[in-house]
């Protein structure tokens, strides 16, 4: 079948009830369990039902990434775990916030650079930037990777967001 | 709205009386007063006042694992909830329905480290099934409906509901159950069919079968035990218990192997081993059952039913995992085997029965008496044979070396007469447990079998037993070691008995005494009767202290780190077989 031991990375989506505490229920979970959590994203999704999405990149054995999904079922208030990774095609985003100092020809490349990732500036004094970028995770990596030689100083991301390909919703 | 207002000290017993709830244990305290000024002005519970909030919650788990109610406890903020913390965490180990509410500062005075002020919610996360901090009398209804229903419901475990004094004070709307459904939470109880169907053509195709069930069984109430009991002797299959499921199969009936695993039965656990086919039902392959997980019965294929899909393939991977309750699967289970007509295959059946009587041969349980000192097992074995005529017999154990002889030596018949503390090994969880099941059960011997460490972990509910004065017998198998830690230290650490010898212990029958209760002793074989016959006959609590061979070990044994084909039968096996490093790091 699959190597039992070959270790996964899945993005799972998580409704919940937007109740007080929730979110450290989730969060205990995968620390009091040794769970790996990569990303965790999470935002009410639907306010008139006090419905919030968490979107969380994780990685382990397959049995593993099924305990992960049965025990985030097992919490009361949860309502669909779904895993986006074997549940057929998903588009997953994160954005970043990423500001670069420098002057002269460090600067001009930077937004050439920019340009080139489709980033952009959302902030500028005479010595800086801050651009904005989209994107799956390895192009915001690569990104920031480009940026270190060309005077990057600060880096916010929101995590990964992701949701199905098609007509059916969670 | 026709809903009436009252305060939600009111609404809180109203929802208690509304949920059939008829005893709580607790113990007051300023957070929690309003609560017990409506308990005080009311008929319909009884309190029982326990003497530390540990007895309280132990006390409700034996009120609820012997009557299948949900057990309620009520205790009061900071170090009333603390206190409660490890009976929540052993309830939640061992899937025991408890409904635990606890006082809190007022809603304003959260966060500012107020006087008794603890953050609850936070600390009892992750020992609790579910939990909740009320804000507003008006959610108090509803909170309280959820809880008892989240508690009982799937697989059972404690909810602890946390009440600020102001919200005990206002005043909110009363909803009945009945008006009240959870958003979220509906746990699966019907097993698919085509599993079913899938898993009894497998069953009836095995040659070398074995139902390996347990505390599950107990859960899914008394009705799922006589299932079992019908499938096992339809089958003619051989089955296992372990120790949470204890009871759910006749432990005189032939078919029973005794219980597995750690210091399970040398049959069990090597019919196991070589099993072709296992049934497991309610059981959650603790590793204290499955030994070396890479060596755990490789050549048969498992089917697995419970109610909780994280215990399937958590630690073992299944071939047919069935999520649903256990009464309910096996009523399926027996409609499938009655429509397809199966008939085992009789030869390969025979076959494998005679193995297993081969195993039995060896009569691992066997110890060696001895005409100066009481041995522990038959301390044990007396306890029984003197009782099993009587109708209503419950045991409950401490934690350690005497729990592990009273598993295996005393037969238990029935579901719910065996209260142990299996997933956390609470020590002390004996006696409040009793007084519980006492509680429950007002015309039952209730006997605690005990350790002489154990007992002095939650002692003081001598008082409780007294106050209410409940007839709970306290059954001390005396070693004056921590028996378990002992044998741990002579396997593992060269016999250096570091802090396991129990010294200045108190004189136990002046302790009973002390308590308002009778002391009894016996230091030789030829007392241990008459000590059994007078404590049974005696109406009121007693403590009876059975001085032991202090140097016995609990066999057989699985050592750490070793498969279900490797046990220690006796002291004899344990100089050739030396504990492996990688069993040494394994508890
Ligand atoms: C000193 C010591 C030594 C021990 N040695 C042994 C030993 O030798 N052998 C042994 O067996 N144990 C031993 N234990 C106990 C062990 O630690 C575990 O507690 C025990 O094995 C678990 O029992 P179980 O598998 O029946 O599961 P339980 O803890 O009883 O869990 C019940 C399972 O059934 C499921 N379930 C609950 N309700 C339902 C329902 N209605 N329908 C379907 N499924 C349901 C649950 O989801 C869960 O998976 C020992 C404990 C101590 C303290
Ligand atoms: C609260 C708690 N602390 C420590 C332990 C570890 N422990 C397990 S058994 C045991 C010794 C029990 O001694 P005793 O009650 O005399 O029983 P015996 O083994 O001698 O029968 C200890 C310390 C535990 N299980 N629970
Ligand atoms: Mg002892």
């Amino acid at each position: 079948m699959y190597d039992s031991n070959l270790v996964e990375k899945h993005t799972i989506a998580v409704l919940v009830d937007n109740e007080p505490g929730v979110l450290a229920r989730v969060i205990g979970l995968f620390s009091g369990r040794g769970y790996n959590i990569e990303s965790l994203t999470v935002a009410e999704t639907d306010p008139s039902c006090r419905r919030s999405r968490i979107t969380i990149v994780t990685s382990g054995t397959p049995m593993i990434i099924e305990q992960i999904k049965a025990q985030l079922n097992r919490l009361v208030p949860v309502h669909k775990v779904s895993d986006l990774t074997v549940e057929g095609e998903y588009v997953d985003r994160e954005m970043a916030l990423i500001k670069v100092r420098g002057k002269g020809e460090h600067r001009v490349e930077a937004l050439r650079i920019a340009d080139i990732f489709r980033a952009r500036v959302v902030d500028s004094t005479n010595e800086s930037f801050v651009f904005e970028i989209v994107g799956k995770t390895g192009k915001l990596d690569a990104f920031i990777k480009l940026m270190q030689a060309l005077g990057l100083v600060d880096v916010a991301r929101t995590g990964v967001v992701a949701i199905g390909r098609g007509v059916d919703a969670l | 709205m026709a809903y009436e207002q009252m305060t939600g000290a009111k609404i809180l017993i109203r929802a208690l009386i509304d949920q059939g709830v008829t005893d709580v244990f607790g113990y007051p305290g300023g957070a929690i007063l309003p609560v017990y000024d409506e308990l005080h002005q009311q008929n319909q519970i009884r309190h029982i006042l326990v003497r530390q909030e540990g007895g309280a919650v132990h006390g409700a788990e034996g009120y609820a694992r012997s009557s299948g109610q949900v057990g309620v406890v009520i205790v009061t903020s900071g170090p009333g909830a603390t206190n409660a913390v490890t009976g929540l965490a052993d309830a939640l180990m061992d899937s025991v329905p408890l409904v635990c509410f606890s006082g809190q500062v007022p809603t304003h005075l959260i966060g500012n480290d107020a006087f008794q002020e603890c953050d609850t919610t936070g600390i009892t996360r992750p020992v609790t099934k579910h939990n909740y901090l009320v804000k507003k009398t008006e959610d108090l209804a509803r909170t309280i409906h959820e809880a008892f229903y989240v508690a009982r419901s799937g697989r059972p475990g404690p909810v602890l509901v946390d009440l600020p004094k102001d919200v005990q004070l206002g005043t909110g709307a009363y909803m009945p159950p009945e008006d009240i459904s959870h958003k979220t939470y509906r746990p699966v109880v019907k097993g698919k069919a085509t599993d079913i169907e899938r898993a009894v053509e497998l069953m009836a195709g095995a040659k070398r079968p074995i139902f390996y069930c347990g505390g599950g069984v107990i859960n899914s109430g008394p009705r799922a035990s006589e299932l079992l009991t019908r499938l096992v002797r339809m089958t003619g299959y051989p089955t296992t218990l372990t120790l949470m499921g204890l009871g759910a199969f006749p432990a005189s009936d032939p078919q029973f192997l005794g219980m597995l695993g750690m210091h399970g039965t040398y049959e069990a656990n090597m019919a196991m081993h070589d099993c072709d086919v296992m049934i497991a039902i309610g059981s959650r392959f603790d590793d204290r059952v499955t030994g070396r997980l890479d060596a755990f019965s490789p050549g048969s294929k498992k089917i697995h039913v419970d109610i909780d899909p994280s215990s399937i393939n958590k630690n073992v991977m299944v071939d047919i995992g069935i999520v649903g309750d256990v009464a309910n699967v096996l009523e399926d289970m027996i409609a499938a085997w009655e429509r397809r007509k199966a008939t085992p295959d009789r030869r390969a059946l025979d076959d494998w029965w005679q193995q297993i009587n081969a195993w039995r041969a060896r009569k691992c349980l066997n110890f060696l008496q001895d005409p100066k000192v009481i041995k522990p097992q038959q301390a044990i074995r007396r306890l029984y044979e003197l009782t099993r005529d009587r109708d209503e017999v419950f045991i409950t154990t401490e934690v350690g070396q005497h729990q592990m002889w009273a598993a295996q030596h005393f037969g238990f018949d029935k579901p719910n007469r065996w209260m142990t503390s299996g997933g956390l090994g609470t020590m002390g969880y004996g006696l409040p447990s009793a007084m519980g099941v006492q509680l429950a059960h007002p015309g039952a011997l209730v006997v605690d079998i005990a350790g002489e460490a154990s007992i002095m972990m939650n002692i003081q509910e001598m008082s409780t037993i007294a106050q209410y004065q409940l007839p709970v017998k306290v059954f001390i198998l005396n070693n004056e070691y921590m028996g378990m830690v002992r044998q741990w230290q002579e396997l593992l650490h060269g016999s250096r008995y570091s802090q396991s010898y129990m010294a200045s212990l108190p004189d136990f029958v002046k302790l009973a005494d002390a308590f308002g209760g009778v002391g009894l002793r016996a230091e030789r074989p030829d007392q241990l009767d008459d000590v059994i016959r007078e404590m049974i006959e005696t109406p009121r609590c007693v403590i009876a202290d059975i001085l032991v061979d202090k140097a016995e070990n609990c066999f057989p044994m699985i050592p750490s780190g070793a498969a279900h084909n490797e046990m220690l039968m006796g002291p004899a096996d344990k100089a050739e077989q030396p504990i492996s490093e990688n069993g040494m790091v394994l508890v």
